[in-house]
């Protein structure tokens, strides 16, 4: 058994840091990699133009969609506690989008949502919106486009929060009713204590998922750029389209990386990454501390 | 207080008011129309999409929602106008071998942190735990210089030969179960007579059959929808594309074909619909394991 665990090792501790010897280089891949020292660095925090409006980009996900979409996902799954007949379809049906294939389901809502054509924008005219969202092509409603396709696709979390509502004793609201707490009070003093481990872990999901976001953005800026996207030809247009508005860090870092082989620069922006999400995982968890609420013992 | 012990159950039995019956039941009305609305838009997308997959193409680019006539013919022409099959079968190469490596390396990892003792196990696990919680993106640069200097970018081999040295969120989620299993079951075995790996692949490994399952369902599942690591090292090279990666150009090779774009949607989303109605209990085992015990 051992080989594997080094092995697994090798493939953590390698990677960082082999990436922090390399954030102080200047490596391309073709030519050899030369020492600039903090250089990179320096870039990073004051020259380059492009990372305030990526790490920007990267806050609202943690500041508005995660939030949303934790909520989001509690509120079907109290609905869905609630349903008499029918509760396994129904569930079924909220669980699905979270499988399919995240391409798949970008594509889905380029299409769903393209200003012109599409059947959203069609239905609001039928309606009587007259000045229709431009969605994914509109640097306001972009965002707000793929935190509806992130809401699309909350089952896993619902799942969980469902299985733990169901979880709560039964004579813990029985008892809270009793004492003549309404279904409020008992959703506020009884099951939300008693769940708030489950949140804890949607959030510090959600967190860790909003800071490697990729696919969606990437996916959604190429389609609705509706630029040839292949490797190679790389417009500035299609960098986070509309105007950097979908240019989030992982993006950033793809761009840097992969596109333009600044291998130097691309790991200096790893190590930030990976500091940041080391930072706000701890903050989470120990801010944890006061709210959430351990059944039994301490653990 | 003899008295007012036995009430209750009279209580429950007698029936409430007529006022509070009617609040109750409308509420149960209101809570039943809002799920039924919350389904109705979560079903709405694939619907919109179906619809514009049967469309001719000018119809697609129209106003209207309900196709006229019913073009079946589209799904057929994905498969010619794409080789949505030479990506599938990309795909199951990767997803299988892949499958197949998540399997054989993180059982006996997990095994070793979950049921054996020795000096740094704590240490090891917290690695898998930072593992699990690494954005990909943090280790991506060193490795794709390793493998550029391989030669092996283009080729699936980046893809599947790491997770043949574990895989963090199949450890994880192997080590939950595996502290489930009584330990009475392994010192019999023991004294009986077997070596750790014997009690690893006889006893651990038919006990975690539920688990195993949910392990490479999960596994096959990441496999097809992964796109960050397959753009990365076959991005390049069409001939390696995997499904995702060929989803995602096919929009930029046939421009205003919508009706062409969403059906390859569909058929792309259809597997893992289906896999989902075969696998059910896998997927509720592996959700639940590693989110309401984590």
């Amino acid at each position: 058994m051992s080989p594997w665990i080094v092995g697994f090792l090798v493939f953590v501790a390698y990677p960082i840091a082999m990436s922090a010897f390399l954030s102080l280089h200047a490596y391309d891949l073709l030519s050899p990699r030369r020492w600039v020292g903090l250089a990179n660095y320096r870039y990073l925090f004051r020259d380059d133009p492009q990372i305030w409006p990526a790490v920007r980009n990267t806050l609202w996900l943690i500041v508005i969609a995660v939030p949303c979409q934790v909520l989001f996902a509690f509120g079907i799954a109290l609905l869905l506690t609630r349903a008499r007949t029918g509760a396994g379809v129904f569930r079924t049906v909220f669980y699905l989008p979270a499988l399919a294939p995240p391409v798949a389901a970008t594509l889905g809502f380029v299409y769903l949502l393209n200003p012109a054509t599409g059947p959203v924008n069609s239905l609001l005219q039928k309606v009587g919106v007259e000045n229709t969202p431009l969605w994914f092509n509109s640097p306001e409603w972009s965002k707000p486009s793929l935190l509806l396709l992130g809401m699309w696709g909350i089952g896993n979390i619902m799942v969980i929060f469902l299985a733990a509502v169901l979880d709560v004793p039964r004579h813990l609201h029985e008892s809270a009713e009793l004492d003549g707490a309404g279904s409020f009070q008992r959703l506020r003093y009884v099951t939300l204590p008693l769940i708030s481990p489950v949140i804890l872990f949607a959030v510090v999901l959600g967190v860790i998922q909003a800071l490697q976001y990729f696919t969606q953005a990437y996916v959604a800026a190429a389609v609705a750029a509706g630029q040839a996207s292949q490797a190679g030809t790389v417009s500035n247009l299609e960098q986070g389209y509309p105007e950097g508005s979908t240019l989030f860090y992982p993006v950033l870092l793809y761009y840097h990386g992969f596109r333009f082989f600044n291998m130097g620069y691309a790991s200096a922006m790893a190590m930030l990454l990976l500091a940041v999400s080391f930072l706000v995982t701890l903050v989470i968890v120990r801010n944890s501390r006061r709210w959430v609420h351990y059944q039994g013992a301490v653990r | 207080m003899t008295a007012v012990a036995e009430q209750p159950a009279e209580l429950v039995r007698r029936k409430p008011p007529a006022a509070v019956r009617r609040k109750r039941f409308l509420i149960a009305v209101a809570e039943h129309s809002l799920l039924i609305a919350a389904a109705l838009a979560f079903l709405a997308p694939v619907v919109f999409m179906a619809l514009t997959a049967l469309m001719t193409t000018d119809q697609a680019l129209s106003p209207r929602l309900w196709p006229e006539p019913f073009q079946w013919s589209n799904f057929a022409e994905v498969f010619h106008k794409s080789p949505l099959l030479h990506w599938t079968l990309n795909t199951m190469i990767y997803a299988g071998l892949a499958t197949l490596g998540v399997v054989v390396s993180s059982v006996p990892v997990a095994y070793a942190l979950s049921r054996l003792r020795w000096k740094g196990r704590d240490a090891v696990f917290v690695v898998v735990l930072v593992a699990l919680m690494l954005p990909p993106q943090v280790a991506v640069v060193p490795l794709y210089v390793m493998w550029a200097k391989l030669h092996l970018v283009g080729t699936l081999w980046p893809l599947i030969i790491p997770v043949w040295l574990g895989d963090a969120f199949a450890i994880f989620l192997l080590r939950q179960f595996f502290l489930t299993i009584p330990q009475e079951y392994l010192d019999a075995a023991r004294v009986d007579g077997c070596g750790e790996f014997r009690i690893l692949t006889t006893v651990v490994v038919r006990l975690a059959k539920p688990a195993i399952a949910a392990v490479s369902l999960f596994s096959v599942l990441y496999c097809f929808n992964d796109f960050f690591l397959p753009l990365l090292y076959v991005g390049e090279n069409p001939d390696n594309w995997v499904v995702s990666v060929g989803l995602s150009q096919f929009r930029s090779l046939h421009q205003v074909q919508w009706n062409l774009v969403m059906a390859a949607t569909l058929l792309v989303m259809l597997p893992v619909i289906i896999l989902f109605f075969l696998a059910q209990r896998a997927f509720v085992e592996g959700v639940t394991l590693t989110g309401v015990k984590g």
